[in-house]
């Protein structure tokens, strides 16, 4: 490793993977948005035979969602800040730069076969783990890579202090290799069934109550370390730069990671409240759920107080609009969630559509708007030329925060409706409503969210056209910019 | 006592001991500034200048740091 004066970063590596992170949004949103249709309109289930089925296009929903759209953007803004911030150019290893290549050819057909396979039908049936052990051997090899790049940039680094994005990647690395092992623990049906069952189809390792456990101490943690420590992670890069403002306080930031680190873990089992897992299990869930609130608005509030004394960036940089955004509706899954997990709260709430409407003021207004403001950021720099237009983000701004109120809005309707429909008994104690009452009063809202769906993909459609309008007629930039992102 | 009571109370002190951990983390943080050992605001600018060619804001690794001398 020489100083070098002409010596550049290389952002080859986070180009591919923003071409992933935009082609795996579109695929996965769109399929989110079908689902969304289908359950306002049922005929639409029947458009493919087998194939078009809601219960063979939601796990395809979700799993393009959260390992094809949400993690190419997790490696796509790590091979862009991780050199940034340990001031070291991938370019400056060879090996490291064959290992990074080798992850995303490896990741890019392995996620595709993957979709595929799901497709197919090819599925343990686990939420959020549905790929087959073959995949899953994928996964882990993919993530194994990663780890190899990731530690072999830290190890040849210049700036020997880690910054705060970099310990947020790392557990991201950490938290994610160790959740998925667990839960994927499966044994072929061939070998547990002395040759009767298949190979290539698997079942769990755990059975009952402690496979719900595994399986929610799981999903619960995907939430955390796919969801929110990465994202965090950029959010901790990208509002400074973007801003030219420090973060508020380095001291909280540390602190908050920590607290996030140490309370979400035991946090899973609100999932399972009201179920056979012990009665100080589920106590504990609702109680870390509340807890976790802290270092969840320590992160966001530690954002908005970056901006303090610059909040005129707001109204002239649509790029800090999308974070702030961003970080406010951080806030508002990080209490709703809490809220949720309340014993009797959650009485009402569980298995309606108030828990999708909460995933999805989380993702869409949080992850996947801190997601495209990275990526917006990042592509003058990787591609040297000015963004396209800043006409098109203002608008494609307020498409998508009009399609996230409209998504949320209508499933908190929805669920705390259906939640009180389905515990309504009369002076006897009979059931007041059968299930299809509910269906029929639903049936608006359903609708609502679909025209939200159509809302937010065509906004992310117009994001991509934005990006790839930079890439080929943008204006030319001779230097790269410092701070504020160049836009036309 | 059974195997569930003891997993209870084992996570009912574990959480204890970590609060305390925490706590203890929180008075480190600033009691390591307050002394003069550490400026942890400056790891701030790590994100604002970070040109391949910047100086580094910590060029030596955590072992051989001195932060008396460094924060003079
Ligand atoms: C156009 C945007 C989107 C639409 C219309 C949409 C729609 C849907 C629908 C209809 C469901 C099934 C709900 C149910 O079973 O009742 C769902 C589930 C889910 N979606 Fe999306 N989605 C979108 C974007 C996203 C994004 C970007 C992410 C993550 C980055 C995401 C993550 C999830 C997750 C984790 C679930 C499972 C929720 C649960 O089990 O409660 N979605 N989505």
């Amino acid at each position: 490793m020489q100083s070098n004066a002409a010596l550049e970063y290389d952002y080859s590596l986070a180009k591919k993977f923003t071409f992933l992170t935009i082609l795996f949004g579109i695929l996965g949103m769109l399929v989110g948005t079908l689902i969304a249709a289908q359950m306002a309109f049922p005929e639409l289930n029947y458009l493919l035979g087998e194939y078009g089925t809601f219960s063979r296009l939601r796990p395809i929903h979700t799993n393009t969602v959260v390992f094809g759209f949400t993690v190419s953007g997790v490696f796509a803004t790590w091979f862009y800040v991780g050199q940034r911030v340990l001031k070291v150019s991938m370019a400056e290893s060879k090996f490291l730069m064959f290992i990074g290549n080798l992850q995303f050819w490896l990741y890019f057909v392995g996620a595709l076969l993957a979709t595929i396979s799901l497709f197919f039908g090819f599925s343990t049936a686990k939420e959020y783990a549905e790929y087959e052990w073959p995949f899953d051997v994928v996964v882990v090899l993919v993530w194994v890579l990663w780890g190899v790049s990731m530690m072999g940039l830290i190890g040849i680094r210049r700036e020997k202090a880690l910054y705060i994005s970099v310990w947020y990647y790392l557990a991201c690395f950490l938290g994610i290799a160790m959740l998925y092992l667990f839960n994927n623990m499966s044994i072929p049906t061939y070998f547990a069934t002395e040759g009767l069952g298949s190979v290539w189809h698997s079942v769990s390792m755990y059975s009952g109550t402690n496979d719900a456990l595994v399986q929610w101490w799981y999903g619960h943690n995907a939430v955390a370390f796919a969801f929110t420590v990465p994202i965090i992670a950029m959010s901790y890069y990208f509002l400074p730069k973007e801003s030219g403002q420090a973060i508020y306080s380095y001291k909280l930031s540390l602190l908050s990671f920590w607290g996030l680190m140490f309370v979400y873990l035991w946090a899973g089992s609100h999932h399972l409240l009201w179920s056979t897992v012990p009665d100080w299990m589920q106590t504990m869930g609702s109680a870390f759920s509340i807890v976790l609130i802290l270092p969840s608005w320590g992160s966001a509030i530690n954002m908005l107080l970056t901006m303090k004394g610059e909040w005129n960036q707001l109204t002239d940089n649509p790029l800090i609009k999308f974070m702030v955004l961003a970080s406010t509706f951080y806030m508002l899954s990080t209490i709703e969630g809490p809220i949720q997990a309340i014993k009797s709260v959650n009485a009402i709430a569980h298995f309606t559509d108030w828990i999708p409407g909460h995933v999805h003021d989380g993702v869409l207004g949080w992850v996947v708007f801190m997601i495209m403001a990275a990526i917006f950021h990042m592509a003058p720099r990787m591609f040297k030329r000015e963004l396209y237009s800043k006409k098109m983000m203002e608008q494609q701004f307020w498409l998508q925060t009009t399609a996230v109120v409209l998504y949320f809005t209508s499933m908190w309707i929805a669920g705390i409706t259906q939640g009180m429909m389905w515990r309504a008994v009369d002076e006897y104690g009979n059931l007041m409503f059968s299930f299809i009452d509910t269906v029929t009063v639903l049936h608006p809202y359903y609708t609502i969210r679909a025209v939200a769906g159509v809302l937010y993909v065509t906004g992310f459609v117009m994001f991509a056209y934005n990006i790839y309008k930079t890439m080929t007629v943008g204006k030319v930039l001779s230097q790269e910019p410092q701070f504020r992102t160049p836009m036309a | 006592m059974d195997i569930r009571e003891l997993q209870g109370y084992a996570s009912f002190f574990m959480t204890i001991f970590l609060v305390i951990m925490l706590y203890g983390y929180i008075i480190h943080l600033y009691r390591s500034e307050k002394k003069g050992e550490r400026d942890y605001e400056k790891y701030g600018n790590i994100a604002l200048d970070d040109e391949v060619t910047s100086t580094p804001v910590e060029d030596k690794p955590a072992s051989q740091r001195d932060y008396k001398e460094e924060n003079k």
